[in-house]
C-alpha cells in the first residue's frame, strides 16, 4: 500500500467525505484503503467475522459512478462502515456471533442497513461479537476473540467488541454496533472511542437479530463526535416495518455536534454510578471532564436517583425473560444449523440437539435463566418486580430530568480487562454493564466519549451521558463542546493518540 | 451456597433439567451442575430486586408505550420460495422438510 492511500484510514469520515466530494479521492480508493488495512492487521485484531471485499468495492464503484453523472448524494456517500454481525444484510453471511446461523445468507436487508446502502456508505464486512450480543468482552463469540488495539493482550469490551476495535485500529471510520445493555458504550469506552445508544426507536430494529426486543438499539461508532452524528442521522428515523419505531423527526444531531457550546446547560453527576467498584483512575479522569464541563459554562450539580443500584439485578431479569423468548425462533426447522436429524429422531429431539450444539454457555444460562424467572410460581418475584423496578428507575430519570438536561457517570467501572480474566465468572463479567444499564431501562439517549486514559495503566476511560427520549441531540452537543476542549488539551482525538499496531 | 434471602429458593439441578427440557436444549449430567451452581450465584444477586417496596408501582414493559401501531394496508414485495427456502436445513417441494412431528406413542 503506498503512503497516500495509507494516509486515507487516519481521516475521519467527515474529513474523508469532503475529499470524496472534492473528487480528490475516489470511493473505491478510499474502500481498497481500508481493505488493505483489514488485510495487513485483522488477524491481529480479529474485528471482522466476514470482509466483503467484492462487495464494498461494487459499491464504492457505484457511488463514484452516481457521483461521475452529477447525482445528489448523502453526506456519507463513498465512506467505509463496518457493520455488526447481528444486523441481517442481503447474501451476505449473518451469524450475529452463533454457530447456530453458520453459513447464513439472509434474503433481506435490515433496515439500518438498506440505509447505509441508499445512503452510498460502503459496508467492508461483518464485525465480531458476542453470541447474541450477550457478553461484555467479545469472548462469547462462537468464532474467535477480539483484541483491544490499545493493548491485544485485553479485551475491547462488547457485545459490540468487533465494530469498536475496527474503528479504533482505523480499519474502518465509522462502524454500526447494538446497544442492549451497554453493549455500544461500553466497547466505545474501552476503545477511546465516541459510541452512541440512541433513544429506544429512534433506529428501527428491523432485521436487528433480537436479542431483548425492549431494550435492543442500534447505533453508530465513531472516532469523533461529529462523526457519529453524521452516521446516527443516516440510520434514524420512523420505520414502518418496526412498530416501536417512533414516528418523529430525528433530532438535530449534527447540528448540535458543531455547535460547541455548553454555556447555560444545566448537567446533573448521577450520585449512585461512583464509588464501589470503580477505579480510581476512572474516577479521576470522570472528576476531571465534570470540572471541564463547568468551565465550559455549563451549570453541574449532584442529582441521586435511588433505585439505579437496583438497574442491574432487573436487568438481568427482564433480558434473558425476552432472550428466552426470543431465541425460540432458532428450531432447526427453517434456518441455521440442524442436527441430529437422522430419519428416526422426532421434531423436539432434533430440536433439542441443535440448541445444545448451536449455542454457546452464556447464550444457554441466560436462556435457562429467563425461563426460570418466567416460570410460574417464580414470575412475580423476578420478572414482573423487575419490570415493576424499571418503572422505579425511568421515574428517577424523570424526577432528574426536572432539574437538569443531561445527566452524566463514568461509562464503565474500569479500563479495558485482560482476556480469560472474567469468562467463567459471568457475575463479574455483568459488572462491566453497571453504569450503562439504566439508560436501556429507561429508553433514553446516552453517550460514552473518551476523557483521557487512566493514570493506572493508560487506557481509555469513557464519560458517559445521558439524555432524555428524543433529546439525542443533547449528547452531541456536550460531547462536541467537551471534546473540542479535549482536541486543544490532546492535539487530536483519543482515538489517534493509542499506540501503533 | 451463596445467601440467597429473598429470593424463593435455591435453584437445584432437578429444576435445571426441567427448565432445560422446557427451553428446548439437551444438557448433559455435567453442564447441568455446573450450570445450576452459576444460576444459583445469579440468582442471589438478582433477587435483590425483591428488596424494593413496589406492590403498587405499574410495571414497564417497554420504555416506549405503543398500542395499535399499524402500516399502511399495501401490497409490497414478499420473498420468493426459493429466497424463503434458500436457508432451510432441508426443502421438499417448495416446502420446509421437518423431521417427523408426532411421537411413536401418539
Amino acid at each position: 500500500m503506498t503512503t497516500a492511500t495509507a494516509g486515507l484510514t487516519r481521516l475521519t469520515a467527515s474529513e474523508l467525505a469532503a475529499a470524496l466530494a472534492a473528487g480528490e479521492v475516489s470511493a473505491a480508493e478510499a474502500t481498497t484503503a481500508h481493505l488493505d488495512r483489514i488485510a495487513t492487521i485483522d488477524d491481529r485484531v480479529g474485528a471482522f467475522l466476514h470482509v466483503d471485499a467484492d462487495g464494498a468495492l461494487a459499491g464504492a464503484r457505484d457511488v463514484d459512478d452516481r457521483r461521475a453523472r452529477g447525482e445528489a448524494l448523502g453526506p456519507l456517500a463513498g465512506v467505509p462502515l463496518a457493520c455488526k454481525d447481528v444486523l441481517t444484510q442481503r447474501g451476505v453471511p449473518t451469524t450475529a456471533g452463533s454457530k447456530i446461523l453458520e453459513g447464513w445468507r439472509p434474503p433481506y436487508d435490515a433496515t439500518v442497513v438498506a440505509r447505509l446502502r441508499a445512503g452510498g456508505v460502503v459496508i467492508l464486512g461483518k464485525t465480531n461479537m458476542d453470541e447474541f450480543a450477550m457478553g461484555s468482552s467479545t469472548e462469547n463469540s462462537a468464532y474467535h476473540p477480539t483484541r483491544n488495539p490499545w493493548d491485544l493482550d485485553r479485551v475491547p469490551g462488547g457485545s459490540s467488541g468487533g465494530s469498536a476495535a475496527a474503528v479504533a485500529a482505523f480499519e474502518a471510520p465509522l462502524a454500526v454496533g447494538t446497544d442492549t445493555g451497554g453493549s455500544i458504550r461500553q466497547p466505545a469506552a474501552l476503545c477511546g472511542l465516541v459510541g452512541v445508544k440512541p433513544t429506544y426507536g429512534g433506529v428501527s430494529r428491523y432485521g436487528l437479530i433480537a436479542f431483548s426486543s425492549s431494550l435492543d438499539q442500534a447505533g453508530p461508532f465513531a472516532r469523533t463526535v461529529e462523526d457519529a452524528a453524521l452516521l446516527h442521522a443516516v440510520i434514524a428515523g420512523h420505520d414502518p416495518l418496526d412498530s416501536t419505531s417512533i414516528d418523529a423527526p430525528v433530532p438535530p444531531v449534527v447540528a448540535a455536534a458543531r455547535r460547541h457550546d455548553v454555556a447555560g446547560m444545566r448537567v446533573g453527576v448521577v450520585r449512585e454510578l461512583a464509588g464501589e467498584g470503580y477505579q480510581p483512575g476512572v474516577e479521576q479522569r470522570f472528576r476531571e471532564a465534570v470540572d471541564l464541563l463547568g468551565r465550559l459554562g455549563a451549570t453541574v450539580v449532584e442529582v441521586s436517583c435511588p433505585h439505579f443500584g437496583y438497574a442491574l439485578p432487573a436487568y438481568y431479569l427482564i433480558a434473558p425473560s425476552e432472550c428466552s423468548s426470543n431465541l425460540a425462533r432458532f428450531d432447526a426447522m427453517r434456518y441455521g444449523l440442524r442436527v441430529g436429524d437422522d430419519g428416526v429422531a422426532g421434531v423436539e429431539e432434533v430440536m433439542s440437539a441443535t440448541r445444545a450444539a448451536g449455542f454457546g454457555a452464556e447464550v444457554k444460562r441466560r436462556i435457562i435463566l429467563g425461563t426460570y424467572a418466567l416460570s410460574s410460581g417464580y414470575y412475580d418475584a423476578y420478572y414482573g418486580q423487575a419490570q415493576k423496578v424499571r418503572t422505579l428507575i425511568s421515574r428517577d430519570f424523570a424526577a432528574a430530568y426536572e432539574q437538569v438536561d443531561v445527566l452524566v457517570s463514568p461509562t464503565t467501572p474500569t479500563t479495558a480487562f485482560r482476556l480469560g480474566e472474567r469468562v467463567d465468572d459471568p457475575l463479574a463479567m455483568y459488572l462491566a454493564d453497571l453504569a450503562t444499564i439504566p439508560a436501556n431501562l429507561d429508553g433514553g439517549a446516552a453517550m460514552s466519549l473518551p476523557c483521557g486514559v487512566s493514570p493506572a495503566d493508560g487506557l481509555p476511560v469513557g464519560l458517559q451521558i445521558m439524555a432524555p427520549a428524543l433529546a439525542d441531540d443533547r449528547l452531541y452537543r456536550v460531547g462536541g463542546a467537551l471534546e473540542a476542549a479535549y482536541v486543544e488539551q490532546w492535539g487530536g482525538p483519543l482515538a489517534t493518540k493509542g499506540p501503533p499496531l | 451456597m451463596p445467601d440467597a434471602a429473598g429470593s424463593p429458593g435455591a435453584i437445584t439441578r432437578g429444576e435445571v433439567a426441567h427448565l432445560a427440557r422446557l427451553a428446548r436444549i439437551a444438557m448433559a449430567d455435567d453442564e447441568l451442575d455446573h450450570l445450576a451452581g452459576q444460576l444459583d450465584v445469579i440468582l442471589a444477586a438478582v433477587a435483590r430486586v425483591g428488596e424494593v417496596a413496589a406492590a403498587d408501582i405499574p410495571p414497564t414493559s417497554h420504555s416506549v408505550p405503543m398500542t395499535n401501531v399499524f402500516r399502511l394496508d399495501e401490497v409490497r414485495p414478499s420473498l420468493a420460495p426459493a429466497e424463503a427456502l434458500a436457508g432451510a436445513p432441508a426443502a421438499e417441494d417448495d416446502r420446509f422438510r421437518v423431521p417427523r412431528i408426532l411421537d411413536e406413542e401418539l
